[in-house]
């Protein structure tokens, strides 16, 4: 019985032509999208969660305020705050906040918010100080920073 | 007299690939998607006197209270944070004085007058933790948003997200929101 022989069917190779294009298009998104990591965190922090979170549109109109307790074990586990990229005390928070509302385009000033994100475990005594210092900064705008639950129920859990 | 037109070599691009792929692993690595959310209040302006409250009758303000043991105390009766938005419901929405066509609270003589005149206060100790006041200012703005979206249910048909500028305006009116945080005491336990 005669074997015919099978005729080799060559695959043609796949062209890579485009793939540059798709790279490129992926490379464009991530560039538009991307924000750079501003600070480095110093402290610990666990945000809270909550429900009624409005997002804070305007990324150059807010300015932050970290609270935890220090990452390196050398400052102890009193919570501490954190303003840009280095720990600080409650009497710096007034004249910072100060400086960085300068920043701000006149005219969008009233609109300047301060977001406090604070760990879940850190004391309302020292929130409250800073609360104080930002009414003397005239800085009224505040955000409890907070990561979205998806009902009262799932916040309450980690109370019991 | 024209130049003798030589040739251009063709430009490989097969490296062009991995150029960008290596911007866009840079990219990737750096990138942060995280859009910060949170509770959006308003501080009063700062004043050398810490009276905070004049002449506001006694019933029309509903107290929170939170001790070091995160323990909660409202209108001086003990509370856990699933009470809260139900209280300050029946509290804003009391209509004591009957002036607020909109509400459908039990008209309780002893609680608040109108939404208008509602205030609702939380004290909280230097040693109560952040996370039990984040919890209970949502509750509280919760109570608010829920009474909103209901009137504004009844009103337009449609979520209080939903409405218009202006629409949103006149529900405002109709429950306008007073959330005074005190400034920390000391309060025991």
């Amino acid at each position: 019985m005669p074997f015919k022989k099978k005729k080799k069917i060559e695959t043609p190779p796949v062209s890579t032509a485009s793939l540059p294009d798709i790279v490129f298009m992926l490379l464009f998104f991530f560039m538009v999208t991307t924000t750079m990591r501003e600070v480095t965190l110093l402290v610990k922090l666990k945000k809270p969660q909550a429900t009624e979170i409005q997002k804070l549109v305007r990324k150059d109109l807010t300015t932050y305020i970290y609270i935890g307790s220090p990452m390196s074990a050398a400052l102890g586990n009193e919570p501490r705050i954190q303003l840009a990229d280095q720990l600080a005390s409650v009497g710096d928070v007034q004249q910072w906040v100060i400086l960085q509302r300068e920043e701000v385009n006149e005219a969008e000033r009233p609109k300047f918010t301060v977001s406090i994100k604070s760990d879940i475990d850190a004391k309302m005594g020292l929130i409250s100080d800073i609360k104080q210092e930002l009414r003397k900064a005239q800085a009224l705008k505040l955000s409890y920073s907070a990561n979205p639950a998806s009902s009262p129920e799932e916040m309450f859990k980690v109370y019991r | 007299m024209a130049s003798k037109k030589r040739p251009v070599p063709e430009i490989n691009a097969g490296s062009m690939a991995d150029i960008a792929f290596l911007l866009l692993i840079f990219f990737l690595v750096t990138t942060t998607m995280d859009v910060d959310k949170g509770l959006l209040v308003k501080l009063p302006p700062w004043t050398e006197e810490t009276s905070d409250e004049q002449d506001i009758k006694e019933k029309n303000i509903f107290v929170v209270l939170v001790n070091s043991q995160d323990q909660l105390l409202i209108e001086e009766e003990y509370a856990t944070l699933e009470d809260v938005r139900r209280l300050a419901k029946e509290f804003i929405d009391n209509n004591g004085d009957g002036s607020c066509q909109d509400c459908r609270g039990l008209r309780d003589p002893n609680s608040s007058d109108n939404p208008k005149k509602a205030v609702i206060s939380i004290q909280n100790d230097r040693g109560t933790s952040y996370k039990i006041f984040v919890s209970v200012r949502n509750e509280l703005l919760g109570a608010y948003s829920e009474l909103r979206n209901d009137i504004a249910q009844r009103k337009f048909g449609r979520a209080y997200d939903k409405l218009s500028e202006e629409d949103r305006l006149t529900i405002n009116e109709v429950y306008p929101q007073f959330i005074s945080e005190a400034e920390p005491v000391k309060i025991g336990g």
